[in-house]
């Protein structure tokens, strides 16, 4: 352990953790939590390299980020709301081990940590940007780069986030069962965004991306872990799992897209693979089903799946009605038209398109004509396929994702 | 305990037209509404808001002079049509009693912690 980004990394596994219940034991103060786990992160950057990282880093950050937070309430002039606090913290220097609370109590921690940084009243941008900054451990810096937004706005937008939490009273809670079932839908909602936001190739520092991926990921295994009842949540931990396994096959050597079709499906990842598979045997178990589960369905078909022909399509046409009964969605229709192509041919497929069109919303979605020029490509109408890819085209902001259309447009061969 | 405001913001052209029915079920509601909030404690103060039409806005100008022009302060859409000032523990409990407000369903309930000031 010799420098600053082993001691940091060190730290980050466990600092989620250690927030949640530091800011228990404070009443919910984000920025003061915050603060002092930064002041014992300094302290570990200067003794961890010393010393060696401690048997536990866990209770050492706990203890160290308390006695920070004593010191930081006694420096600053005491407020009558921080005494509670400073008592809370003073009982438990008292005890015995770094924390009384058993493992059950520090779930129960990230688990309010999860529900109030995910709060609905609290912006979407804020509950994302909280959510990887407090439960994640990435750094604003990080998150910044990730959002392709400067450092300074996110540090504002976090600010914000923390002041109105501790203004406005967010309660630092799992909500009541009477709300309950809509929140958890929230704070899932959070993390696939989280997800899709590092797995759309979009531009952009592709490292930090994948990065979110896995946070996404790490996230979704909390949640699965700590709501073991919530079929949707096991759903959600399933579709990333699925998603992500095909990462690597996504771009070719040159970051070129590769559609599924035509993957090298030995590069997907089998150990993602097999535990999305196992979280959504998980979930369909609890049988209730719902539109993660139903995603997390089509991507295990596709993934265990040994060639594109050999997929069932038939079966995720069907997955994605039932799909597009329960949310639907343009995406949804124009998916359920390829999977409809594939099982029934083209014609069919261009059938499930044409019925769509009279949606006015599809006139600008790129992925519409791009699936329209795929099908009619097959059904050899060559003009139309040309005119709709040059419509795709036109509607892509991705630079990967044009650059395949392109280079498809250019193959047509007059029939 | 904490305090919040909760503004009511009404859209006149979706509210339901006085003397109607509806207007007469609202009313009730509001009875309701106001009778429990009485009763569990929370209910600070509140009071519903003539129309906008009746508002004069006052400015004091440089020279000390109060200015006072006809209307409200600002020309929207949606117009302040009363408040409840209420104590709640936080906000999920603030929110929760702004979603039973009649008004929500055709305008809005802007809901603000009240700043707390030692010794006020």
């Amino acid at each position: 352990m010799s420098h600053a980004g082993a001691v940091e990394r060190a730290f980050r596994e466990e600092s989620g953790r250690v927030l949640a219940t530091l800011i228990r034991h404070l009443g919910g103060d984000f920025e003061l939590a915050e603060d002092a786990l930064q002041d014992a992160l300094a302290q570990a950057l200067r003794t961890w390299p010393r010393d060696g990282v401690p048997a536990n880093p866990g209770a050492w950050m706990t203890v160290t980020a308390r006695r920070r937070a004593i010191d930081r309430i006694r420096r600053e002039r005491m407020l009558a709301d921080r005494v509670q606090a400073l008592q809370t913290l003073m009982d438990l220097e008292q005890t015995a081990g770094p924390d009384p609370d058993d493992d059950s109590a520090v779930g129960d921690d990230r688990l309010r940590l999860i529900f109030t940084c995910c709060h609905p009243a609290l912006a979407i941008e804020a509950r994302v940007a909280l959510t990887l900054r407090t439960l994640g451990g990435l750094t604003t810096a990080e998150i910044a780069r990730a959002f392709l937004v400067p450092e300074a706005t996110m540090a504002q937008r976090l600010v914000r986030a923390k002041r109105k939490i501790a203004t406005a009273k967010i309660p630092y809670r799992v909500p009541t069962d009477d709300v309950l079932p809509d929140r958890l839908a929230g704070v899932l909602a959070v993390v696939y965004l989280v997800f899709n936001e590092g797995y759309a190739a979009r531009d952009g520092d592709r490292l930090v991306r994948a990065d979110l991926c896995d946070e996404a990921i790490r996230l979704g295994r909390l949640l699965a872990q700590l709501m073991p009842d919530d079929a949707e949540a096991a759903g959600l931990l399933a579709l990333m799992l699925l998603h992500d396994s095909r990462r690597a096959a996504r771009t070719d050597s040159a970051g070129r897209y590769v559609a599924l079709p035509d993957q090298d499906r030995a590069m997907w990842n089998a150990e993602r693979i097999a535990e999305g598979t196992r979280s959504l045997d998980r979930a369909l178990r609890l049988r209730r089903p719902g539109p993660y589960q139903l995603q997390a369905a089509i991507a295990a078909l596709h993934a265990t799946a040994p060639s594109a022909e050999a997929t069932d399509w038939a079966q995720i046409a069907q997955l994605y009605a039932e799909l597009a009964r329960r949310a639907p969605s343009p995406v949804v229709d124009v998916n359920r038209a390829v999977a409809v192509g594939m099982a029934c041919g083209p014609q069919a497929g261009l059938a499930v398109l044409d019925a769509l069109a009279a949606d006015r919303r599809l006139a600008g979605y790129q992925p519409f004509h791009a699936a329209r020029a795929d099908l009619l490509r097959r059904a050899g109408n060559v003009g139309a396929a040309a005119a709709a890819y040059d419509r795709a085209i036109e509607l892509s902001d991705n630079a990967v994702e044009r650059g395949e259309l392109e280079r498809r447009r250019a193959a047509l061969h007059p029939a | 305990m904490p305090q919040y405001m909760l503004l009511i913001y009404d859209d006149p052209t979706a509210s339901p037209a006085p003397d109607s029915p509806e207007a007469q079920k609202e009313f009730a509601e509001y009875g309701t509404f106001t009778e429990d909030i009485r009763s569990n404690g929370q209910f600070v103060s509140g009071a519903p808001l003539q129309r906008t039409d009746t508002a004069t806005t006052v400015r004091v100008n440089g020279s000390g002079e109060a200015v006072l022009s006809d209307g409200p302060f600002a020309e929207t859409k949606e117009w302040l049509a009363g408040y409840y000032l209420l104590d709640c523990p936080d906000l999920d409990t603030a929110t929760a009693q702004a979603a039973r407000i009649p008004a929500a369903r055709h305008g809005s309930i802007e809901v603000r912690p009240v700043m707390e000031i030692p010794g006020m």
